[in-house]
């Protein structure tokens, strides 16, 4: 009998298995996704967890009898009052005497339900999606220093010795200055035995003793590995780009702005820092909010305290001109910006506002989106007619004079994927399309 | 009573005990295999294949799962698809793991998972390592059907080629054919031993004696006899092509991998792949019932037998009872866990229904088993049975009206043309043959697999492949998924499909199903 610890051998066998699945039911899951995407809340998107998709989709036929119709025994265990010969009504639902045919692996059910993992539930989530203006300017990286392979030297710790390069050239060098092999010498040593034991032939035996002490020698002078043998692995810096991001979040929090507004800002917040976690290996945020004057705070106060005052939008934009220009070099940092806000602001801010903007901070952004969340019970019509907010106007009037901003309105909770979508969609994501509402 | 029970646990010489608590190493495992293979090789009389006992985690047993327990296999979505399955239901705790998984192979493989108490170990190598070892090595389904030596090496050439064919041909081409291909593995076997071809010397042998027959019975005056003329008979050249093409072939998998025109020969190595694999899993769909009664038989004596001795601690022995009962639990029709007879239950009641009318008959044993009533040595009786039959034909020799009677079977008949379910026989004297006959039916290979044929091709015409169904009890296939299926095995014969649904009573024709090749495989 045998016994295989088999527990240290690596997991995830049905990996490909599991790829391959995920490939053909690709599009069922991915709007399985989508789905489930909009009955959670913003926390648990990034956790990954289980969807469930219709079985139609990834079903495996074979031929089998139908469950319904003709003539069916049943033998079945613990009968109590029937006799022979009695008959029982069919019971509802059709299957006889109770014998329900279940089906197997589930299937006849409308839904697989299955987990997917984090990665492949954000891969999915955010597929066919692309970070705008990578290619505007050039992307700003910072130089790491990191180390990669590069052979073998003379010189090195201990730790990095090179064994098997190490032996061969033992080896070869052995070879080459002819060093006798050991058992050459106990061969030698056995002949000798056996020759003083029997004492018949003394000139060999002499012969033999001469010659064994010359290989000692040799043995000797020729060591198993010399330090000339010697190898370590050698590695060397080489200069590795890094691309990090940072991400600022400006939100209007005077009184105006509604939880469900703030909750709506949130949701698009989350989405883009998913979003931009997925492309950069770091990526910082910084919440600015602002009623009359702007600070910048932590994630905490920043959705959930409140604060009463004015609206003055500049304010937001100049704290966030002030700690670009402390922390954030745009030379090594890709910048995203997403301001969210009812819309209003004090209408001699609007000239302000504007020249900040496009003279110091979109030169500076990679990217700027401007969300304008408005209640859910608007029963104003948003489209033709609408009066538009005076931000909103503020800033359509850069656009148009060719600022590159990304506008949209969103009112409800179900119209931030889509509005996220179409903002980051793979084509001609970068120009600011048309400014027509969702 | 308890005179009785005095001694037989006085009889047998006291052994320390082989662990105590729930943790064990290897060495305990190692304990634990000897003990019970003295016992299940010196006492039951075993005859297994050498042993390998794998310890595997949990997500190791679920990735065994995936691929219907066998330790390589090819890669395939359908696979993933039952692995995120199970791991959802396993995780959210709606099931537990099964405690091993045993491979038909020689050495027989076994996992046990190490999460497992020390008791446990000691059950899994008594069931599997011992009991279904037993089976695998002894039947005469696995002995015909299955090759346990080469099985492993199988599946790792099945598994290579696969992924080669997916290197060179592409994945999406690999992935329609193995589709093609699941869906006709259930009609992928050969039931019947095909006849064996002779080798050269044998033919010339026969040849030979046939000749020196000849010339012994030769007589000159039967040349003198007038014969008929020979005449042409119009169903000849048929007969013919059908025999060329080896029809009616009730394997579909083999026909195509035989005759299907448009396939390159890539894709015939891999329909035989997933043929064989089913033909090596065709003896177990036969053996439920045996093989699980079996396992469960010999754990059960094994483990009685390590508590008698001494082995195994009173605590011990009551944890084993307690999975035990839990496996050979079997609910009636009208609880709400019935989902059909439990194989391990009624396997179970029979292996040890056996060994009371072996030792301890009633009349009635006697008149129903007469060769084996009284015959005192049971388990020389049940490694006969176990030899020797399969599921359908051990519940029709051996269901007693004993068991009959404890587990209160009746038959019932559900037919739609009728307003009402009939009770067809019950657990008394009248019903005791039918009872058996019915439920021995359903484990019958007829019965558990739709019978379906090809039965001809217009090779002339427009190679059109015509199949039959031969419906029993007017059960007709169902319908979406015979289409889908028909639609599978279309594509793989390049031409259009039909099949017909036809009722063997009356030959009439219930139904039809037509499917046009997609062209998907040239």
């Amino acid at each position: 009998m045998y016994i295989v610890d088999r527990r240290l051998n690596p997991g995830g066998k049905s990996l490909a298995n599991r790829q391959r699945f995920l490939r053909r039911a690709k599009a069922l899951v991915k709007r399985a996704v989508r789905d489930s995407s909009r009955e959670r809340s913003i926390k648990d998107l990034d956790a990954g967890g289980e969807v469930s998709i219709p079985v139609d989709g990834v079903r495996e036929p074979r031929f089998r009898r139908s469950s319904g119709g003709g003539h069916r025994d049943y033998v079945l265990p613990g009968n109590k009052d029937y006799v022979e010969g009695e008959t029982i009504p069919r019971p509802p639902g059709g299957a006889g005497g109770g014998g329900s045919q279940g089906s197997p692996d589930g299937e006849g059910e409308d839904d697989f339900r299955f987990a997917l993992t984090h990665e492949e539930f954000v891969d999915l989530f955010l597929e066919d999606l692309e970070l705008p203006d990578l290619a505007k300017r050039k992307l700003a990286t910072t130089e790491h220093v990191s180390w990669r392979r590069a052979g073998f030297s003379v010189t090195g710790s201990p730790a990095n010795l090179a064994l098997t390069r190490t032996m061969r050239n033992s080896l070869s060098r052995r070879i080459a200055l002819r060093r006798p092999r050991p058992e050459a010498i106990a061969a030698l040593e056995a002949e000798i035995a056996e020759l003083e034991l029997t004492g018949d032939d003394p000139l060999r035996l002499e012969e033999a003793q001469t010659e064994i002490a010359r290989l000692r020698k040799r043995v000797n002078a020729i060591p198993w590995i010399d330090p000339i043998d010697l190898r370590y692995r050698r590695s060397e810096p080489y200069p590795r780009p890094v691309a990090q991001a940072v991400m600022f979040c400006l939100m209007d929090v005077s009184g105006s702005m509604t939880e469900h507004m703030k909750d709506l800002a949130k949701r698009f917040f989350t989405l883009l820092y998913l979003f931009l976690k997925r492309r950069y290996k770091h990526v910082e945020i910084v919440f600015i909010r602002h009623t009359h004057q702007a600070s910048e705070v932590d994630e905490e106060t920043f959705f959930y305290s409140t604060e009463t005052g004015g609206t003055v939008v500049s304010t937001a934009l100049e704290e966030m001109r002030r700690v670009v220009a402390q922390r954030f070099n745009p030379e090594e940092w890709n910048i995203y910006a997403a301001q969210a806000s009812d819309g209003d602001n004090t209408s001699s801010d609007a000239s302000r506002t504007a020249t900040l903007l496009t003279q110091e901070i979109l030169p500076a952004c990679q990217y700027f989106a401007y969300l304008e969340v408005g209640r859910e019970d608007d029963p104003s019509p948003m489209g033709f007619g609408y009066r538009q907010s005076d931000l909103w106007r503020t800033y359509d009037i850069c656009r148009e004079a060719g600022a590159q901003i990304a506008m949209r309105k969103v009112r409800h909770r179900r119209d931030i994927y889509p509005v996220f979508r179409e903002l980051f969609q793979k084509k001609g994501a970068g120009k600011a399309q048309a400014a027509s509402p969702a | 009573m308890s005179a009785k029970l005095a001694s037989t646990l006085d009889k047998p010489a006291k052994k320390g005990l082989l662990f105590e608590g729930a943790d064990w190493d290897f060495k305990t495992i190692q304990r634990i295999f000897d003990a019970v293979e003295e016992i299940g090789v010196g006492e039951l009389g075993l005859s297994v294949y050498p042993n390998q006992i794998e310890v595997i985690t949990a997500e190791q047993m679920l990735d065994a799962y995936s691929s219907i327990g066998m330790p390589l296999f090819y890669k395939h979505w359908s696979f993933g698809k039952h692995f995120a399955a199970h791991e959802s239901s396993y995780r959210k705790g709606m099931r537990g793991l099964a405690y091993e998984i045993v491979i038909n192979s020689n050495p027989c493989i076994s996992y046990i998972m190490e999460e497992n108490t020390a008791t446990m170990q000691t059950l899994v190598i008594a069931h599997a390592a011992f009991g279904h070892n037993h089976f695998f090595k002894n039947n005469y389904l696995f002995q015909q059907w299955t090759d346990a030596d080469g099985i492993l090496d199988y599946l790792e050439f099945a598994k290579t080629y696969i992924s080669e064919c997916e290197e060179r041909y592409g994945h999406g081409p690999v992935e329609q054919l193995l589709d093609a291909a699941h869906a006709l593995m259930s009609q992928a076997v050969h039931r019947y031993p095909r006849k064996m071809h002779p080798d050269l010397r044998s033919e010339e042998l026969r040849e030979r004696e046939r000749r020196l027959y000849e010339e012994q019975m030769y007589n000159d005056l039967w040349r003198t006899v007038p014969t008929k003329e020979p005449t042409q008979v119009d169903g000849a050249d048929l007969s013919r092509r059908r025999s060329l093409l080896q029809l009616p072939q009730e394997n579909l998998l083999y026909f195509m991998e035989k005759s299907a025109p448009r396939l390159a020969p890539w894709q015939r190595e891999c329909l035989r792949i997933v043929r064989q694999i089913a033909q090596y899993f065709y003896p177990q769909g036969q053996t439920k019932v045996m093989n699980e009664g079996c396992a469960t038989f010999v754990h059960y004596k094994i483990m009685t037998r390590l508590h008698e001795t001494g082995q195994l601690s009173d605590g011990d022995m009551l944890e084993f009872l307690r999975s035990h009962t839990n496996v050979v639990y079997q609910p009636n029709y009208n609880e709400p866990h019935y989902s059909g007879i439990n194989p391990y239950a009624l396997g179970f009641a029979m292996m040890c229904d056996i060994e009371r009318i072996c030792t301890d008959p009633t009349d009635e044993d006697r008149e129903w088993f007469p060769e084996i009533a009284g015959k005192g040595d049971a388990m020389a009786v049940l490694r006969d049975i176990w030899a020797n039959y399969r599921d359908e034909s051990f519940i029709l020799q051996f269901l007693s009206p004993h068991l009959m009677r404890n587990l209160k079977l009746f038959h019932v008949i559900d037919d739609d043309e009728d307003p009402e379910l009939a009770v067809e026989a019950i657990h008394d004297e009248r019903g005791y043959r039918r009872v058996r006959r019915a439920l021995a039916r359903q484990y019958d290979v007829a019965w558990l697999d739709p019978d379906i044929q090809i039965v001809d091709v217009d090779l002339a015409g427009d190679r059109r492949l015509i199949l039959h169904h031969n419906v029993l009890n007017r059960i007709v296939l169902d319908e979406t998924d015979a289409r889908r299926s028909l639609q599978h095995l279309a594509d793989l014969w390049g031409y259009d499909v039909l099949m017909k649904e036809i009722d063997p009573e009356s030959g009439a024709i219930l139904k039809e199903h037509t499917a046009s090749a997609r062209r998907r495989f040239t």
